[in-house]
């Protein structure tokens, strides 16, 4: 079983929505589309299930050629943002809808629907109508609806985005076992990158409509194909800025800091490149032996009880830095802040990923 | 977003289709028939061209029956839309007296017009109806069918009573979609009830407030059943509105060709009118 | 600027109260002080919604007395109350430009010309809204919106206190952080008194130095992020705040010895039992589980790298536990040896922490 986008492209009068894009999910994958609003993962996934079609190129699902079938014909459910869910109907009349749609008997919707409503712990809500449910429950009740069908491709566009922080956590957590044994291909539309790396699976990065990157998701992570791959994939975002090399030395423009590496990045020729920072790279204390000493300026430190998120000032540049414990840095302050030069990414003059062995 | 082409679709559409067809289409298209050509009768047709066009538009009678309507609708517009929204802002959001005002409100519109005409006509007769009575105890000499300012004032008073709880209705939905967030917000901000009603609630209600007016328009453009009901056109002409004046020609003087160039040059005004104050009302909503 | 004190604060939608849950609200004491940041924390529906609009003077409390530097307040309009408050979804008024949404209340409150356009330009300086001054308001994005309704709120310089219902749902995720900071930034300039009410731990622990955390009305806990963190009062504080919450698993209390998964476990103080508690607890934050050579014996179940660090999950005889390792640690994959951050290791007895 598999899903694949040949050379789909969507265009809405002048503008172009996709870009030319070929994907290949395989069965029993969950694959993470992740991008920030308006990037097109919904517009994409609409043209997968058949809610849409493409302007130009063609779908195939189990190698068969589905471009322009219904997708009452396809064997697909989604799940939206919002908590769709049928309001006059009860919790199990909602769940059994597609059910009764396909004509299966009585006994067999009883016996589906009682199974997926204990995965999902709705056992004792059936005769609950949607309104008088939580928004946690109401999102379960559509995720229920969603499995009992078995479809072959299962679409979440950002369904945990509407529920309070501890609810996503939890059934974000809930995901990957919901999905597990059901011999089908799972897409996952979010904006949060914490989403993808906890769910694993396959990730896609997405930016104004354009793949950027689609791997297993700890590749796509620690080895992001270009710089937007890399600020798409982290929250808080990625620090950017130029570095000259010059001999054995990498230093930052407009920056005093400069280190020297070891391996193949001490080969590349004298130029300029781009490198990534990412904020936990940056702590105000020294973690290894050979971290190197960023001074700045202070602009604010939010304290999470657990972590410091400290933005300051450098060079002509605003960092961030990310680190375990409560480092309460007064605003203004000048501080000394250490980064790990070996966690950096560089980028080359095409913005592409230079490998460090 | 496209929606996958589906054929079936066409035959559930055939049924209307055949009966607008009957309905709308094929009249239309015998009046735009008539309106090129002359008849004496017993169905033998000339062809006259453009002649009744030319003649209606120079004609006193059809500039007299156009401003009358223009005044009328004129007046209709302005009292019934700013009454309109007046009622509905003081019509209760909550509690059980939200069904008796909806309720209160859609009875003047589920009585049908020519028994609405035929209400008034009792009501307002000088000596046995209530309010022409009561009128002329008061000492003013009122008597709907002699006097044009009379008949005018019943006619407009009757259609106000008939229309304005759709006004009513329309702008209560408007308002009803406005989230507390803004009534909060403008509390805070200090905003008198006047600014709350300018810069919240009209806004917000424009999109409602514009099909509002659209239909009151349309319809008080085009009336025909409660004043003739009412005053027949009369006294003299005076109530003789565009489409009394038009039926009147068509059936009272049997000048087919004239009568519908007549309907045809109403329409044309009605269909510029609307397209005009639409896209004048859309324009910013397209700019956004 | 005014200290906020809240006694006896209880308030129910209902006409008639027959249970506990029929109240929004249940019995509210809180005192804050001038020009600090604060947060109000919890669920859906814990109350904190309600207990903001009582604050505004939107909401008239059932029961209790609202006072603002000492003098009694509770049935004082908005108006008169001098606040200001941002809300869920952007609030301006769509007819005017950005300038004339800006000076508004100003103009409501009779201020002449030449102050109101110097007030208003300072503000939006501030708010980094100078560019499009004088844009309709309908045409900027959700963020501009929200700076608009913030900036409303600000240009009043004798406001007592400033009100967010959960301003940020509506932004987008990536702005979402450029905006929090923003709003601590702005907090630092300007010195009055915030409050913020929100479910996001993240946005009330980085946002407030004092944060209150409620729920089903009542309040559980206050106190600083850290207090918060290393030592939470009530398991739902311990579970609510983190993330991952608190691992908080049954345990035994044994002539004052705290016996969990058939290991004895030490804590900081030695924990005085007062009272027979129907259920005691153990609750250590992932934070403070380490890989030791001896101790707990467990097993790894998964290990998910979230980038910055590594979420463990773990089993042992006394329950499933979380466990944050740094991303550089190498996680055995088998049977492994726990130990607890004695400092960091609370007991609660029937929910409630039992103080050493």
């Amino acid at each position: 079983m598999s899903l694949e986008l040949k050379n789909v492209e969507k265009k809405v009068g002048a503008k172009t929505h996709i870009y030319s894009t070929n994907l290949r999910f395989e069965k029993n994958t969950i694959n993470v589309l992740l991008g920030s609003t308006l990037s097109g993962k919904t517009t994409l996934m609409q043209i997968m299930v058949g809610l849409d079609k493409p302007t130009s190129g063609e779908i195939w699902f189990n190698e068969k050629n589905v471009t322009g079938v219904a997708v009452q014909k396809r064997n697909a459910s989604m799940v939206y943002q919002q908590f769709i869910n049928y309001s006059n109907f009860t919790v199990f009349e909602n769940i059994a809808s597609p059910l009764k749609i396909l004509g299966v008997k009585q006994d067999e919707i009883k016996n589906r629907v009682g199974k997926v409503a204990e995965l999902l712990k709705l056992s004792d809500m059936f005769n609950k109508r949607p309104h008088e449910l939580s928004g946690g429950q109401q999102q379960r009740t559509a995720l229920a609806r969603a499995l009992v069908k078995d479809s072959d491709l299962i679409l979440l566009d950002e369904p945990l985005a509407n529920l309070d922080f501890k609810l996503r956590e939890e059934l974000r957590e809930e995901l990957p076992r919901l999905f597990e044994n059901r011999d089908c291909i799972v897409v996952y539309a979010t904006t949060e990158p914490m989403d993808a790396l906890l769910i694993g699976g396959n990730t896609a990065t997405i930016h104004e409509g354009n793949i950027i990157q689609y791997g297993k998701t700890i590749d796509v992570y620690n080895e992001p194909i270009n710089v937007i791959s890399a600020k798409v994939f982290n929250d808080p975002p990625i620090n950017t800025a130029y570095a000259n090399k010059k001999g054995e030395l990498f230093s930052i423009e407009g920056n005093s800091v400069s280190w020297s590496l070891q391996g193949n990045l001490n080969k590349l020729k004298d130029d300029r490149y781009t490198i990534g920072i990412r904020p936990h790279s940056i702590t105000p204390y020294k973690q290894k032996e050979n971290s190197v000493k960023i001074k700045g300026k202070v602009l604010i430190a939010e304290l999470s009880g657990s972590e410091s998120i400290i933005h300051f000032q450098s060079g002509n540049l605003n960092w961030v830095s990310l680190s375990t414990g409560i480092h309460p840095l007064e605003v203004g302050v000048e501080a000394e802040l250490y980064m790990d030069v070996n966690q950096f990414l560089y980028f080359d003059q095409n913005n592409k990923l230079i490998k460090h062995v | 977003m496209g929606k996958t082409l589906n054929q079936k679709a066409w035959f559930f559409v055939l049924p209307v289709f055949i009966l607008v067809a009957f309905n709308a289409a094929i009249p239309l298209m015998t009046v735009v028939n008539y309106s090129f050509q002359e008849t004496f009768g017993d169905n033998v047709f000339f062809w006259e061209g453009t002649k009744w066009f030319k003649q209606i538009l120079r004609s006193e009678r059809f500039h007299d029956a156009l401003g009358r309507q223009f005044l009328f609708t004129s007046i209709i517009l302005i009292i019934q839309i700013p009454l309109g929204i007046a009622i509905a802002l003081s019509m209760p959001k909550k509690g059980p007296g939200v069904s008796i005002c909806l309720v209160l409100m859609s009875m003047p519109l589920l009585i049908p017009w020519n028994v609405v005409g035929a209400m008034w006509n009792i009501f307002a007769l000088p000596e046995i109806g209530f309010l022409g009575k009561a009128i002329n105890t008061l000492g003013i000499k009122y008597n709907f069918t002699q006097q044009p300012f009379a008949a005018w004032f019943t006619t407009i008073l009757m259609d106000v009573w008939h229309w304005t709880s759709l006004v009513v209705l329309l702008s209560y939905a408007g308002l009803c979609a406005i989230p507390d967030a803004y009534y909060q917000a403008a509390k805070i901000d200090g905003a008198s009830r006047w600014a709350v009603l300018r810069h919240i609630e009209l806004p917000k209600m424009k999109k409602v407030l514009t099909i509002a007016i659209l239909l009151r328009f349309m319809d008080s453009f085009m009336i025909y059943t409660e004043p003739f009901v009412l005053t027949g056109g009369g006294p003299g002409n005076a109530t003789a509105f565009l489409s009394i004046d038009l039926v009147k020609i068509a059936l009272g003087q049997f000048d087919l060709g004239p009568a519908a160039a007549m309907s045809l040059i109403y329409f044309f005004i009605v269909l510029l009118i609307c397209w005009v104050f639409y896209n004048l009302m859309m324009k910013n909503e397209g700019q956004k | 600027m005014s200290k906020i004190s809240l006694k006896n604060l209880s308030h129910s939608y209902l006409a008639k109260q027959n249970k506990d849950l029929d109240w929004a609200l249940r019995d509210i004491n809180l005192e804050w002080s001038d020009g600090g940041a604060y947060a109000l924390l919890g669920p859906s529906g814990c109350g904190k919604t309600t207990l903001l609009n009582i604050i505004s003077g939107l909401l008239k409390p059932t029961k209790g007395e609202v006072y603002f530097d000492d003098k009694k307040i509770t049935h004082l309009s908005p108006v008169e109350r001098n606040i200001a408050q941002v809300f869920q979804f952007p609030v301006i008024y769509d007819t005017m430009t950005v300038f004339d949404n800006l000076a508004f209340p100003l103009r409501n409150r009779g201020f002449p010309r030449d102050r109101i356009g110097a007030r208003v330009k300072e503000i939006a300086e501030m708010l980094d809204l100078s560019e499009t001054l004088y844009n309709r308001a309908s045409g900027l994005t959700a963020d501009g919106k929200q700076k608009i309704s913030l900036g409303r709120g600000l240009v009043r310089s004798d406001v007592n206190v400033i009100m967010f219902d959960e301003p940020l749902t509506v932004i987008d995720p990536h702005l979402k952080w450029i905006l929090r900071s923003k709003l601590k930034e702005l907090h630092q300039e300007i010195n009055r008194t915030m409050i913020y009410v929100t479910h996001d731990q993240t946005e009330a622990l980085t946002f407030a130095d004092q944060v209150v955390v409620m729920h089903e009305g009542k309040i559980v806990q206050k106190g600083t992020p850290v207090e918060l963190f290393e030592k939470p009062k009530h398991t739902f504080v311990g579970h609510f705040i983190g993330s991952p919450g608190m691992n908080i698993l049954s345990c035994d209390l044994k002539n004052d010895e705290v016996i969990f998964s058939k290991t004895k476990i030490e804590t900081e103080k030695k924990i005085k039992v007062k009272k027979n508690y129907l259920k005691t607890q153990i609750g250590v934050r992932p934070e403070f589980v380490n890989f030791s050579d001896s101790g707990i014996p467990a097993k790894v179940l998964k290990v998910s790298n979230a980038g910055r660090h590594q979420i463990v999950d773990v089993e042992c005889s006394g329950g499933k536990l979380k466990m944050i390792s740094s991303a550089a640690t190498n996680i055995p994959s088998e049977n492994v040896y726990l130990k607890f951050n004695s400092k960091y290791t609370h007991v609660y007895g029937d929910d409630w922490i039992i103080e050493e």
